[in-house]
């Protein structure tokens, strides 16, 4: 059984194309052969599904925010629906989206399959994982349905337990709910990529991306539950009026700030710590070349999953904390930023000298690192105690967290979702409309978020729907991009579709890439190897091996169906 | 690390960890009852005893709890004889609610240190 899969199949039309031969797809039909599916790579497409449709919901209420502040009166919708609309595009794309977005399915489609194992470590625990998931989308679709919430993603006390007459406790329990799905998905990956590896698979062989999973998930889980607990103390205040948060009760409001953001800002780095370990992937395959610093981007993912778990207090400078703990918290932002400079230099560094090609999945990933940097260094300007006493809740934040949240976590995901389309599906996309829409994204992204760096150190504050007359060019800007941005998301969409039914077929190693993965057909079979893998080599091993199948005019890499 | 490196994937999950379990003596969950039991008694009664100042009272309640439930988590969760694995990952949720704690006391405990503007 010990046999080392490190070439391309080549039987059949297509090298490695698994479409007309049994693959995960094929190998059960019905609709119950996927809703009660253990194998990781269903769950993955059934994970991929549902976010989907939460993306454009959330993007639905975005568009909602965007129309009414095209002019400086609030004249589409009155205060109480705006209030509503960033507040359920928040916790949409928060909880719903990012962050089961690139763990839950590239995460749970390829952790199994770079570490050369069958499945994750608790196949059941996976599906119920999106089952719980489901449940949370449930009643929070309730809550929408009856009139939504609005206190804001953050359901900041006293306002979320004493007066909002909204459905803050149905939507506080479809977030309650939906975190353990996160939860059980982090667990599985710890035990998976602690128990699972192939023979070989040392831990400094592992590709960085299951690094950087392995990282998430520590924050899933230790993590999550804090904010579960917290939601758990709203409902209590709000049902049984026990004096937790607020101050006429003897509670104190800045306690929950504290208990949230103990979770929510560690979910940042659940949203873009998988992202970095997707553009550790696509920089070495489109670099061809061994990355620059493995070890220090390796251990960088964990710097940050622990130090991120420190710096909290950065949200609540103004919120009457103690500045001295403020003090402490500023700090420790302006640690954080090191392993994630550490990340970024690296990449570049990777860049240098390499055999850079300009393939779809790698312009998201050259996108990823300018916006990620901007979006981090602005984060500094925002953990700085003084300088965020005049930036604090203006939109000068709202610019930062979307140059993280997608500049870089949906850059990555859209790069990495284009990068493993093929092996997911076995079918090739149209590489030049993919191409158009990574520029129109990174396009209609920057028309929609630079001006909001510029209006909210002018002073406009987020969460308004209405606004003094001269900021109004810069919103319409804003406005405009997201409208190009909107347009540049269905692109995907529609191609992509398109390329299940009508794309070439894709061979098993399109890219010319490195790591297991490549090594099996495309889409693979339910248990993913024919035979046990067998690491010899270290992860991005491109200088070793001078073969045709690096060589974008080589056979695996033209031969389409 | 190379621990996983000699065993095949496919037989290398869970299953080791319960391959042999260790049997802990009725004796010992007994003695573990009782002295739970004791921790219940005398939390009730230090509740009646005034030690002087309110954060004493605290101090002592939460230390008979916080040894009441180390007592759980080591012998009726079989912690103690786990994996240092295990006790790596029980002990990693304790470092992190130690965290928690710490930063908001850092808060709480000094945002009287500098008055308030204006008053």
């Amino acid at each position: 059984m010990q046999t080392e899969v490190v070439t391309t199949k080549s039987e059949g039309a297509v090298p490695g194309n698994g479409l007309d031969r049994e693959n995960y797809i094929n190998a059960k039909h019905g609709i119950w052969s996927w809703l009660l599916t253990t194998d990781h790579k269903r769950i993955a497409i059934l994970y991929l599904i549902t976010i989907t449709l939460m993306f454009f919901l959330g993007g639905a209420f975005a568009a909602g925010v965007r129309l009414e502040l095209m002019t400086p009166k609030g004249d589409l919708v009155d205060s109480d629906a705006y209030n509503k609309l960033f507040t359920m595009h928040g916790i949409v794309m928060v909880f719903f989206f990012l962050i089961p977005s690139i763990p839950a399915v590239l995460g749970n489609f390829l952790i199994p399959i770079m570490i050369g194992a069958k499945d994750l470590a608790f196949p059941k625990i996976n599906l119920l994982s999106w089952y719980i998931y489901m449940a949370g989308a449930a009643f929070f679709m309730v809550a929408t349905l009856f009139g939504g919430v609005e206190t804001g993603w953050t359901f900041y006390t006293p306002y979320s337990t004493a007066f909002s007459h909204t459905n803050v406790i149905l939507a506080a329990v479809g977030i309650f709910i939906s975190g353990f799905s996160s939860i059980l998905t982090g667990l599985n990956f710890i035990v998976t990529i602690h128990k699972m590896r192939a023979p070989g698979l040392t831990w400094f062989r592992m590709p960085l991306f299951v690094w950087a999973h392995y990282a998430t998930s520590l924050i899933q889980i230790l993590g999550t539950p804090v904010v579960a607990v917290t939601i758990l103390m709203v409902a209590v205040e709000r049902l049984l009026k026990l004096g937790l948060f607020d101050p006429a009760l003897g509670g104190d409001p800045i306690l929950f700030q504290h208990l949230f953001w103990f979770y929510s800002h560690p979910a940042v780095y659940i949203m873009i710590l998988p992202g970095m370990g997707v553009m550790s992937e696509l920089i070495t395959a489109f670099t061809r070349k061994r990355v620059f610093g493995y070890e220090f981007i390796a251990i960088s993912s964990l710097a940050i999953a622990v130090v991120g778990f420190l710096v909290w207090g950065h949200h609540m400078f103004v919120s009457g904390q103690s500045t001295y703990a403020g003090m402490v918290f500023s700090a420790l932002s302006f640690l954080v930023a090191i392993p994630s400079a550490v990340k970024v230099f690296n990449w570049s560094a990777t860049l240098y000298k390499g055999s850079v090609s300009w393939e779809s999945p790698m312009m998201y990933a050259i996108g990823f690192i300018g916006l990620f940097t901007i979006g981090g260094l602005t984060g500094l300007f925002l953990a700085a105690m003084g300088l965020d006493i005049h930036m604090h809740d203006t939109y000068f934040v709202v610019a930062h967290f979307h140059y993280i949240m997608v500049g870089g976590a949906i850059f990555a995901y859209l790069g990495g979702i284009h990068f493993w389309w093929p092996k997911i599906t076995g079918r090739m996309y149209p590489e030049y409309w993919a191409r158009v829409a990574a520029v129109l994204v990174f396009a209609g992204f920057n028309l929609t978020f630079f001006p909001q760096f510029v209006v909210g150190y002018l002073g406009m504050p987020r969460r308004y729907h209405a606004y003094p007359d001269e900021f109004q060019v810069l919103n319409v800007m804003s406005t405009a991009g997201a409208s190009l941005l909107g347009i540049a998301y269905l692109i995907p969409m529609l191609y992509l579709t398109w390329s299940l039914f009508a794309g070439k077929k894709a061979p098993a190693n399109p890219w010319g890439a490195k790591g297991l993965e490549w090594t099996i057909q495309s889409p693979p079979t339910t248990f993913n190897f024919d035979h046990q893998p067998v690491v010899t080599e270290e992860a991005y091993a491109y200088a070793e091996s001078h073969d045709t199948s690096h060589d974008p005019a080589a056979p695996p890499a033209q031969a389409h169906a | 690390m190379t621990e996983t490196a000699a065993v095949p994937a496919e037989n290398h999950d869970s299953h080791e960890d319960h391959a042999h379990p260790h049997v802990v003596p009725v004796r010992t969950y007994i003695l573990v009852f009782l002295a739970l039991m004791f921790g219940t008694a005398i939390t009730v009664g230090a509740s009646y005893v005034d030690f002087g100042h309110s954060y004493l009272n605290n101090i002592v309640a939460l230390a008979i709890a916080f040894s009441k439930a180390a007592l759980v988590v080591l012998f009726f969760m079989h912690v103690k004889y786990s994996s240092k694995l295990t006790q790596l990952a029980v002990g990693s949720g304790f470092a992190f609610l130690v965290i928690l704690f710490f930063f908001v006391f850092a808060d709480y405990l000094t945002r009287g240190w500098l008055g308030t503007p204006g008053s």
